[in-house]
């Protein structure tokens, strides 16, 4: 197609001058569109992830040029139980997270796919969560955590009588880490709900008829329909969900910023308290680095995993 | 689509009409499987933002005394705590460099991806689809990864603790994104319409003014108000790259500034929280559609 648009161009084109004839040749054309987007990612992208990878075999600290330590950080990273518990917990954190977010998300998707009034203000009102800065409503989360004064435990202890004393939700190791991921699902479920709600709206109704039609049961029509339709667009809003829930951050830096007693470390915050708050960009670019591997595997999981279906059904990947 | 199930559903309900089969659809039913459910899922997903709300506003007795006043309503409302925030803190100041960061790193990544989207649709040329997929791959190294050594590379180009440094930065993360979003509304404007240009003389940029890019305006739009609100809401790079109180950002300075000593001051923090989630809210309110349209389509893409 492009050939003959190039012919026919060349054609008809006799007046402009040189400029407008350099800006329509093709080649130089291309050069100049992909240069701003392509250069900002070289530059701000590309080359701090391979500087990060250098910083992390360097003994770099805020102020003075380190110099190649090989595999030192590493080693002592090994050895570090601090490094080991962020490892376990990013591992919890990702998995219990995901469960959660996917299996709320999946379901609230599905109710949202039936048929009521109001149904797009509903659709609005369940993406807040995501369009809202994440600390901020971490903040909120954080006070409603609080020791003293959580609406929570007020809930509990004086309305419904449940128990006796507050809830110390932040102040010991497993409510803590149980709180952070009870608030990232609740930030996790809309973005969830509202992808797969669009995967939803593309399974073709007459799947469903023809279902109906055999007699299949409710839970068979999702398990034979819904759920092997929704495959392809589960993998790739799962695979997105598993990255930004392993490097996530705000989160757990806003409300308990690692603690208690470092217990809940995800490899990120413990990144930046060595690297940035403590100078030693050299072994925080060490744990970050030590996130690569894992990122990489729960990729190809997640993809390959679950996207397998799109290739043995032999669509085109377009 | 939902109809389509409910008729084949009436029609099989004509088909066998066993009283089992007619209770399907009955309203008790309909009721505790759907809003049921639902109403609990919005009750969850709206209440911190009703706590911070009402946290704003309350006075700070009543904040921390659940005894005598109930704590799901406000008996004497009161604008202390943003007036706290608005005169006695640099808040506006905050706002107004949240806001330049992120109008000034949309309209960069804007301009970026347009032509980068426009190049890898429109031009086609050999390897355009591998220079596609290579930056969506960038959208999938997440910021954690990248913060520190991003940090001495700000600090070399001498942009530490300016804003300036975060426009920059931005983009590695909006330009992926709305590059994709954008090749996938250039995809849906019909080739045609070009080359009927291309006959009548005119030049590639000429092509991309005046026909790609006013067709290509709601995506332009999805992608802006992505862009922003991506921005609006970045943490990680302001915190590490911003030293200075005046150049902080909304979410970062509510957390480093307003957090202070043991006693937190949790009306104000609600406040400041309220405000800064306020603009993305209304523009968020403004543009749903937009919203809900990129969202879902940059996953299908």
């Amino acid at each position: 197609m492009s050939v003959t648009t190039a012919l026919s161009r060349g054609a008809v084109q006799q007046q402009p001058g040189w400029l407008a004839r350099l800006f329509d040749y093709k080649p130089f054309l291309i050069v100049i569109c992909l240069t701003p987007a392509i250069g900002l990612l070289l530059v701000f992208l590309t080359y701090p992830l391979g500087l990060g990878v250098w910083l992390a075999f360097t003994d770099t600290t805020i102020g003075r040029r380190g110099i190649y330590v090989g595999l030192e950080n590493f080693q002592y990273l090994l050895t570090d139980p601090l490094w080991w518990n962020a490892v376990f917990y990013s591992v919890f954190y990702t998995a219990i997270a995901t469960i959660g977010k996917f299996a709320l998300g999946f379901w609230l998707a599905i109710l949202l796919n039936n048929h009521f009034p109001f149904k797009s203000l509903l659709r609005a009102i369940v993406l807040l969560p995501w369009i809202v800065p994440t600390v901020l409503s971490a903040l909120a989360f954080w006070w409603i955590y609080d020791p003293q004064f959580s609406i929570i435990s007020y809930l509990l202890v004086d309305v419904l009588h449940i128990r006796t004393t507050n809830i110390d939700f932040l102040g010991s190791p497993w409510p803590a880490r149980f709180s952070l991921i009870v608030a990232n699902i609740w930030r996790g479920i809309p973005f969830v709900a509202i992808s797969l709600l669009a995967g939803l709206q593309t399974i073709s109704p007459s799947l469903y008829e023809a279902a109906m039609l055999d007699g299949a049961t409710a839970w068979q029509r999702f398990r034979y329909i819904t759920f092997p339709m929704m495959l392809p667009i589960l993998a790739i809003v799962m695979t997105f969900s598993i990255i930004f829930t392993f490097t996530d951050f705000q989160l757990v830096y806003a409300i308990t910023r690692g603690g208690p007693v470092n217990s809940t470390h995800l490899l990120a915050t413990l990144a930046f308290q060595r690297g940035i708050a403590g100078g030693e960009l050299g072994e925080g670019a060490a744990i970050a680095v030590s996130m690569i591997p894992f990122l990489v595997f729960a990729t190809l999981f997640s993809y390959f995993g679950l996207a397998r279906r799109k290739w043995q059904q032999g669509e085109s990947n377009d | 689509m939902t109809e389509a199930i409910a008729q084949s559903e009436k029609s099989s309900n004509v088909a066998s009409s066993t009283p089992d089969t007619m209770e399907w659809d009955s309203r008790a039913r309909r009721m505790v499987m759907i809003y049921l459910p639902l109403s609990c899922f919005v009750l969850i997903l709206l209440f911190p933002f009703y706590w911070m709300a009402i946290t704003a506003f309350k006075p700070n007795a009543e904040l921390l005394n659940f005894k005598e006043h109930n704590p799901f309503w406000i008996s004497s409302p009161t604008l202390a705590h943003i007036k706290h925030l608005l005169f006695n803190t640099a808040y506006p100041h905050w706002l107004m460099t949240t806001m330049s960061v992120a109008i000034g790193s949309t309209f960069l990544s804007l301009f970026a991806s347009t032509l980068a989207a426009y190049a890898i649709e429109r031009l086609r040329f050999r390897g355009s689809p591998y220079v596609g997929l290579g930056i969506y791959m960038a959208y999938l190294v997440p910021p954690s990864i990248l913060f520190i050594p991003l940090a001495t590379v700000v600090v070399q180009f001498g942009l530490f603790d300016s804003p300036l440094a975060l426009i920059l930065v931005y983009p590695t993360f909006l330009v992926p994104f709305c590059t994709w979003l954008l090749i996938g509304y250039f995809k849906s404007i019909p080739y045609e319409l070009e080359e009927c240009a291309l006959v009548d003389g005119a030049t590639r940029l000429q092509i991309l003014r005046r026909i790609t890019l006013p067709l290509a305006v709601p995506g332009l739009i999805s992608a802006g108000i992505f862009s922003f609100t991506l921005s609006w809401n970045e943490f990680i790079y302001a915190l590490a790259f911003i030293q200075s109180s005046a150049n902080k950002t909304v979410p970062v300075a509510i957390l480093t500034e307003l957090v202070s000593g043991d006693v937190y001051q949790w009306g104000a923090l609600m406040a400041g929280s309220l405000l800064g989630s306020l603009p993305v809210a209304i523009f968020y309110s403004l543009f749903v559609d937009y919203y809900v349209s990129s969202l879902t389509g940059a996953v299908k893409e």
